[in-house]
């Protein structure tokens, strides 16, 4: 064996998300599997939206870093399910959002799933829940627009310190 | 062939072409809602269209994708997308129609984005292990496309004379287009009967149930619509179909075989 599965899942999951600050692929959870076989290593990566953008610069950079490990082959499989939720971001992760001013995704839920009678009776209450702003932690914070500079986040704005961030939008799954 | 035998649907030529309409429903009003780059009302409802086109971009290559492999004549979603003559897509026309203005491009998002939701619901309990996992994806993005929807609903019908009108008049403009949506055609009912799709009917009742009391709380009105002719599905499309794909296609089409 070229590396053990180990190592290469540690080395894949070190590699950081091009566009969420200090966070890595391993954090965000979308390294499902590793595998190796002689001297192939399969990577299987759940992306975080099906047209991600990302994903191609991602696997870009885990195959640099696993060729600089001194594997030759590197293979890539994408597994859309059981589909990505923000459940599965690390608390790691969260943290490091926060601490960059962006508000991290509700905490994990087991009850919510998105149905249509799920998310027609969420249109008619229309209540968006509460989010703290990440600068000063005001919870008089409004919602500027659902989607932002990347899919994941949508933008909002503090009333009390004047100050924009985005919010990271939880996706979980369907029923 | 002994009596008694029944040949059931051939799950093999009907779903290549299930997935193609998916597939063409996805990639041409990603296309088409495109149109709105930098020319929406503000830069966040610029933003907001752009990255639903872009939602809608990745379901098409995910369903394209599978069209070609399970088809089996060597076509990928490049050759799918960028090689196929205008009588070959077989979208509905309701994905091609032109954006219009604000309030028609909140009607049509409207009636797709409650579309998606009910089928993608049905699609995930697929016996097709591919289609049920992109299904179970597809309906949590497709959650977000309603509720900005339903925002703009509620803006522009409960804003001023002017907005309501317009967004009464989108919604008109659109909704007869929501009925072939429905087609029960063979292939929809040959897959249904074997469990990879859901059974139509019920898809359009959903829909219903879930559409008129969404349109009559924002106090609009909802035009009737029943599954009728399917045109989009068989390759016939509308006069602004051919600006259309001749855009999207012919830098593909100008260079062969070239790679970035």
């Amino acid at each position: 064996m070229v590396i053990s599965e180990q190592k290469a899942r540690q080395i894949a999951g070190a590699v950081p998300d091009p566009e969420l600050p200090d966070i890595t692929v391993g954090e965000l959870g979308i390294i499902r599997d590793v595998r190796v076989h002689d001297h192939i290593v399969t990577v299987v990566i759940t992306p975080t939206y099906i047209a991600c953008p990302a994903i191609e610069t991602i696997q870009t950079d885990i195959a640099s870093v696993l060729h600089d490990a001194g594997v030759t082959d590197v293979r890539f499989e994408r597994r859309l399910a059981p589909p990505w939720s923000t459940d599965w971001m690390s608390q790691s992760a969260r943290d490091k959002l926060a601490g960059h001013g962006i508000s991290p995704p509700s905490p994990p839920r087991h009850d919510v799933i998105v149905t249509l009678d799920h998310v027609t009776a969420s249109l008619r209450d229309n209540d968006p829940e509460t989010r703290p702003c990440p600068a000063c932690g005001s919870t008089k914070t409004q919602e500027i627009s659902r989607f932002g500079a990347t899919a994941c986040k949508a933008l909002w704005r503090c009333l009390a310190c004047r100050e924009p961030f985005e919010h990271f939008k939880s996706l979980r799954p369907g029923a | 062939m002994t009596a008694g035998t029944t040949r059931g649907p051939d799950i093999g030529s009907l779903l290549p072409t299930y997935l193609l309409r998916l597939g063409d429903d996805a990639l041409i009003l990603s296309q088409r809602m495109s149109q709105w780059y930098a020319r929406a009302p503000r830069l966040e409802d610029d933003i907001a269209l752009l990255n639903m086109a872009l939602d809608y971009l990745g379901h098409a290559r995910a369903l394209l994708t599978m069209a070609g492999e399970r088809e089996g004549r060597g076509r990928d979603e490049d050759s799918l997308a960028f090689l196929r003559p205008e009588s070959d897509f077989v979208n509905a026309q309701l994905m091609e129609l032109p954006n219009g203005d604000f309030g028609r491009t909140i009607a049509r998002l409207t009636a797709v984005a409650i579309w998606h939701l009910a089928l993608y619901e049905g699609l995930a309990q697929s016996a097709d292990e591919a289609l049920s996992a992109f299904a179970q994806k597809a309906v949590i993005e497709c959650r977000y496309h309603a509720e900005y929807a339903n925002l703009w609903l509620q803006r522009l019908a409960g804003g001023t004379s002017e907005s309501a009108r317009r967004m009464q008049a989108g919604i008109d403009y659109v909704w007869p287009f929501a009925g072939e949506l429905f087609c029960a055609d063979d292939t929809v009912a040959g897959l249904a009967e074997a469990g990879v799709v859901p059974d139509p009917a019920g898809l359009e009742r959903r829909w219903l149930s879930a559409v008129t009391p969404l349109l009559r709380g924002h106090g609009l009105s909802c035009p009737a619509v029943s599954a009728g002719p399917a045109p989009g599905r068989s390759g016939r499309h509308l006069e602004s179909f051919t600006p259309l794909i001749a855009e999207m296609q012919h830098l593909h089409r100008a260079h062969p075989g070239a790679t970035w």
